[in-house]
């Protein structure tokens, strides 16, 4: 698939194939990442960050993997310091956005923002986050990470564990696993499990998942536990935040019944649904999957902004 | 039985008549038309519940008097009632008749049922739709992807 200047917006608008070209090239970025070679393909251009929700590994590692590029970076980090606060539509920022850079990184606290963006922009507009909907750059480093830990990515055995109805990045994750006959496991408090239309869209696409609202019944048949914070910005009410809140803790003595080569994934920030004590583990990959955000937008700025891959 | 039905709803000279509406959608479909006291001149007959043997159970009729919907407009009423049926009437003969048909992708017609997605934030862009099933009607948001099941309620 050529990237070159087209919008990535949604982790649908990919196949098996194109998924598994992105994962190659960001092998071979890892070098570049972490600063053991130097690349400057994109040396003249620039990039637009645009977040209007708060991030710091999602913004870092594309500012990180733009200039390991040689490309220049813009950014806005909040609403406020917009002419958003004035009440100008999202869609004439990006059209004057689109004047100063080369392609777009957009985090919005709206879902569709991003196809929105896409829509109204003449240069590439990348999804960094739209309110729960997709992420699905965040998709593909833990794709990555899966892979690079497992060696493959077909017939693992994932278990999704915290909050799977607000969590953006399970319902892209999910939606790519079905495309590599994985054995899917839903773990979820009453009320945050993935949404009846989420999981009927999997199983039209091959895949149906286990429900489940307790982790030990699952632990010892699980590959990779990836594990989400439970959001309490998502919550219209704060009272139902705290009736969920804590309801998982990855700890040793859980992972005591886990397979010994089982990982652990999360996306970051965790609260304390991680026990500190896991970090030294085997099993922790997160700080890794936090790492590999850097190498596979490099992967994607490269093929969007520079050619080919 | 066929004939005492005919007798509730007059026949009309000029105009349109929509027929084998989904039973209780009749006013969804007035809604969804722009039609009402402001934009027709002449009579509006409405029959709800009417026994139908062709849907097998019950449906809704509305003629318009002195009004021909266009195509276009007429394939709206597919989003709520996907069986109905078109028949432009002059001077009391039937000169065209169709059944009303649904593209692929709804413009403008429906909003999201998701508060938080793009198309309720005020954006200047029109709502659009995919549409993922006719019986039961199901649209998917092309912006946000949430799936619109309660579609008369969400009628712009």
């Amino acid at each position: 698939m050529d990237l070159y200047d087209k919008d990535v917006v949604s982790i649908k608008d990919f196949s098996k194939e194109d998924i598994e070209g992105i994962l190659d090239l960001s092998e071979q970025m890892i070098p570049y990442a972490k600063g053991e070679k130097i690349d400057r393909t994109l040396d003249g251009k620039i990039l637009g960050n645009l977040f209007f929700e708060p991030s710091t590994r999602t913004k870092l590692s594309f500012e990180s993997a733009a200039y390991r590029l040689g490309c220049d970076v813009i950014d806005v980090s909040e609403m406020s310091m917009t002419s958003m606060a004035k009440g100008e539509t999202l869609s004439d920022t990006i059209r004057i956005v689109n004047a100063y850079c080369d392609a777009i990184v957009l985090r919005h606290p709206s879902e569709g923002a991003a196809r929105l963006a896409a829509n109204c922009s003449v240069k590439p507009v990348i999804n960094a986050g739209d309110g729960a909907g997709s992420h699905p750059t965040q998709t593909l480093l833990d794709l990555f990470t899966m892979r690079q830990a497992k060696g493959t990515l077909d017939g693992l055995r994932i278990t999704l564990v915290g909050d799977l109805k607000y969590g953006r990045t399970v319902h892209s994750l999910a939606d790519a696993l079905t495309m590599f006959g994985v054995k899917l496991t839903l773990v979820a408090p009453e009320g945050l499990q993935m949404p009846q239309d989420t999981i009927a869209h999997l199983r039209e696409k091959g895949c149906t998942p286990t429900v489940e609202t307790n982790l030990e019944n699952v632990i010892s048949n699980t590959d990779i536990l990836y594990v989400t914070r439970i959001q309490k910005e998502r919550f219209p009410d704060v009272s139902e935040y705290q009736k969920v809140a804590g309801s998982y803790r990855i700890d040793n003595n859980l992972l005591r019944e886990a397979d010994r080569d089982l990982i652990v994934m999360h996306p970051l920030p965790r609260v304390n649904e991680i026990a500190p004590e896991v970090d030294s583990t085997p099993h922790a990959k997160y700080f890794q999957q936090a790492f590999n955000g850097v190498p596979v937008r490099m992967a994607l700025l490269h093929s969007v902004m520079g050619g080919e891959f | 039985m066929e004939q005492a039905k005919e007798v509730r709803l007059t026949p009309i000279r000029n105009g349109t008549v929509i027929d084998h509406i989904t039973c209780g959608q009749a006013l969804n479909v007035m809604k969804l038309l722009g039609v009402n006291e402001n934009t027709v001149c002449s009579s509006i007959s409405i029959g709800m519940h009417v026994s139908s043997k062709e849907l097998g159970g019950w449906k809704d009729i509305i003629k318009i008097e002195d009004r021909e919907l266009g195509e276009n407009t007429a394939d709206k009423i597919a989003l709520i009632a996907p069986d109905a049926t078109i028949s432009i009437i002059r001077d009391y003969s039937v000169a065209v008749k169709y059944k009303v048909k649904l593209e692929d992708k709804v413009y403008g017609l429906a909003r999201c049922s998701n508060p938080n997605c793009i198309t309720n934030k005020g954006e200047p862009v029109i709502p659009e739709f995919s549409v993922v099933s006719k019986y039961p009607m199901q649209l998917r948001c092309c912006y946000c992807d949430r799936i619109l099941i309660d579609i008369p309620g969400h009628l712009m």
